[in-house]
């Protein structure tokens, strides 16, 4: 049982009661809601005759559906607009703050909630979305939940949950040029596996973290779930408090000191006891790259796929539907592999600084002829900042689509979707069979530079040919 | 809305394959809806038709069952409740694997699905029974955690809070939780972000 970790203190200080059952009842400090998810939660209550018991905890905003092309209302997807109607009214009809398509706020949830400094330390934050794992970059206790929990949030603004153990994750040292801390969470998944992480919350420590901006570290916990871990968290330091400082939902005033000296208070302590420690150098990350259909099969850019021997027993059945799937054979390179489409943009990868990255890579080079490359920008304020910086003209003179804010081709629920067998460079955080909209679509999973650079050449290419 | 889970019995259906996601179980596209009315037909639609008529789901043999047979870290990736909603609404009321995904677990108990684990070597055994002999019965005991299929009985496991919620028929935790509401205010009153991070409309 771990003892005086961030975690430890947070579920301690947001437990309610402990239910017959033996579950905690767990009292949620942020609750984010969007329009797949929370239909049926609303009709529940409504069935129930329950009402939401704090509407001011809960914000909405609408990302999975929409186009990233034309917005305009009704939208063409009857489907969508009907999710998009429910979502509107559900807001109305219950008192919850809704950032709409236009507001200048909307955006893919996981942006949103940080950049307006909805996401705080110390805070317990449920959405129903698996990578709201992401909220931990800030020392909050953040995770996905299902339909059924986005009800019981609502009518109590709470859950009935069992407590996780923690794992320690420290990576120490700095990053090599051209490795990014997508290549960080995608060897540490390569390396931990895609269950490796379940009954877990993943404490993300050491200097390579401490290092880390806060959108990098948010790339990172996004993905904890793809390790299986349903949490993970950084703990905050000078780097958060100088990113929420002046943000719309900070604290102000003498409240900012208050704030700092209690999100100081709850870092992990120096003699906090843990359920299991995993280190890694930071040197030894290269850039990487998925070649399978879960996102613990990673390889560095320079390696080959493995072959069924070099694998652990248990992963070779995964590995046999993944050779076949993607059409790549056991020990063939993974650099040179031809691209079709190229995705810059999610809640893991759509946020400015990863904007900035991939554009200085297409900066003054063009897309291949065989690629269509598009970028997605993660909320209506990144598109905004990295228009005012000029980032859209680079990447349309480099042949990329500017495209509007929402969750696009990393889920496909909208109208961006791969065809075919078409095989996509994507900044996104999941390889799936069918994940980007085509049943036999394939995707390879990267960092944005990466994907850039995938575009500029049109096949799967070292990132580090092109920097400098 | 309380209804106790203690055994369940009936045919089973083997589904092979580890690490089996949810945008499998249901593709996202099916998740354009405001209900969850119809998903069942739509369970594991691209496996299917990748499978032309040969997964298992298609096959005449396992139409009656109602226990899924499932190997390693089923159900990992989305949150999406849509996952158990389909295979619940397609007729499957239990489900005994390896392992599962964390999140995927937490739903189905919300929806008063059980799901098990047992070692490998106890799924696998289960899985080729039902290969071979697809109406043998499954009767699986939650308060002993047994599991009894042909000449097969092993031990299964889930963690005791979701157990204890079965038993007792609390798997549905909503009613539970609303009456706490003067404890929930308390806690809520001691949190001190709770003043300065208001998010009212």
């Amino acid at each position: 049982m771990s003892k005086g970790t961030l975690f430890d203190k947070v579920w301690d200080l947001h437990t309610v009661g402990i239910l017959p059952s033996g579950q905690t009842q767990l009292f949620i400090g942020l609750h984010l809601i969007h329009e797949v998810t929370s239909p049926q939660a609303f009709a529940m209550l409504r069935e129930r005759g329950l009402k939401v018991m704090f509407p001011e905890r809960t914000v909405a905003t609408v990302d999975h559906i929409v186009p990233t092309t034309n917005q305009a209302r009704p939208f063409v997807d009857i489907l969508a607009e009907e999710m998009m109607q429910s979502l509107e009214k559900n807001c109305q009809d219950n008192g919850i703050k809704f950032h709409n398509i236009g507001s200048g706020n909307q955006g893919i949830v996981h942006v949103i909630a940080p950049e307006q400094g909805l996401t705080q330390p110390g805070m317990t934050i449920a959405c129903g979305d698996s990578h709201t794992s992401t909220h931990g970059a800030f020392g909050a206790i953040a995770f996905g939940i299902g339909t059924s929990q986005v009800r019981d949030v609502l009518a109590s603004q709470t859950l009935s949950l069992s407590k996780l153990k923690v794992r320690k994750i420290e990576v120490n040292g700095s990053l090599k040029s051209g490795v990014y801390a997508k290549d960080v969470v995608l060897h540490i998944i390569r390396t931990l596996g895609v269950k490796g992480g379940v009954g877990y919350a993943y404490e993300f420590a050491g200097t390579t973290f401490e290092q880390m901006s806060m959108e990098e570290r948010m790339t990172v916990c996004n993905m904890s779930i793809e390790g299986g871990a349903r949490c993970g968290y950084v703990n905050p330091d000078k780097v958060t408090y100088e990113y929420l400082k002046g943000k719309d939902f900070a604290p102000k005033g003498e409240n900012w000191d208050k704030a700092v000296a209690w999100w100081e208070s709850l870092r992990s302590n120096e003699s906090a006891e843990y359920d299991d420690v995993v280190v890694f150098d930071a040197a030894d990350i290269p850039p990487t790259i998925t070649w399978g259909i879960t996102p613990s099969q990673g390889i560095g850019i320079d390696q080959f796929v493995p072959t069924s021997e070099q694998l652990p027993e248990e992963d070779r059945f995964v590995a046999q539907e993944a050779y076949q799937y993607m059409d790549l054979a056991p020990g063939q390179a993974i650099k040179g592999t031809k691209i079709d489409v190229c995705f810059i943009g999610s809640c893991t990868n759509g946020r400015i600084s990863d904007l900035r990255e991939a554009a200085k890579v297409a900066k003054g080079r063009h897309v291949a002829n065989s690629v269509k490359a598009f970028v997605v920008p993660g909320s209506e304020r990144v598109k905004k900042e990295a228009e005012a910086e000029g980032l859209h003209q680079i990447f349309q003179e480099a042949g990329f689509e500017w495209r509007e804010p929402g969750c696009s081709m990393c889920l496909a629920m909208n109208p961006d979707k791969l065809e075919d067998r078409q095989i996509s460079a994507s900044s996104s955080n999941r390889n799936f069979k069918g994940r980007q909209g085509s049943a036999s679509g394939r995707t390879l999973l990267m960092s944005p530079a990466m994907v850039a650079a995938a575009a500029i050449k049109g096949e799967v290419s070292d990132v580090r040919d092109l920097l400098n | 809305m309380v209804s106790e889970v203690k055994i369940v019995s009936g045919q089973g259906i083997p589904l092979i394959g580890n690490d089996i996601d949810t945008d499998r179980i249901i593709p996202a596209r099916f998740l354009r809806c405001v209900t969850f009315d119809g998903l069942g037909e739509h369970a594991f639609a691209d496996d299917r038709k990748a499978l032309n008529g040969q997964h298992a789901f298609d096959q005449a043999k396992y139409q009656s069952a109602n226990i899924l047979i499932v190997n390693r870290n089923f159900g990992c990736g989305s949150s999406r409740e849509h996952a158990p909603q389909a295979i619940a609404k397609w007729g499957i009321n239990l489900l005994i694997g390896e392992s599962f995904a964390e999140i995927f677990f937490g739903n189905c108990v919300a929806i008063g699905i059980p799901c098990l684990t047992a070692d490998a070597d106890t799924t696998q055994k289960l899985q080729e029974i039902l290969t071979a002999n697809p109406q043998t019965v499954i009767t699986v005991n939650l308060e002993t955690m047994q599991v009894q299929c042909g000449n097969l009985t092993a031990t299964v496991s889930m963690s005791e809070g979701a157990r204890n919620m079965f038993i007792s028929g609390s798997w549905d935790a909503c009613g539970q939780l609303v009456s706490q509401g003067k404890q929930i205010k308390e806690t809520a009153g001691k949190l001190p972000y709770i003043n300065w991070s208001l998010a009212t409309v």
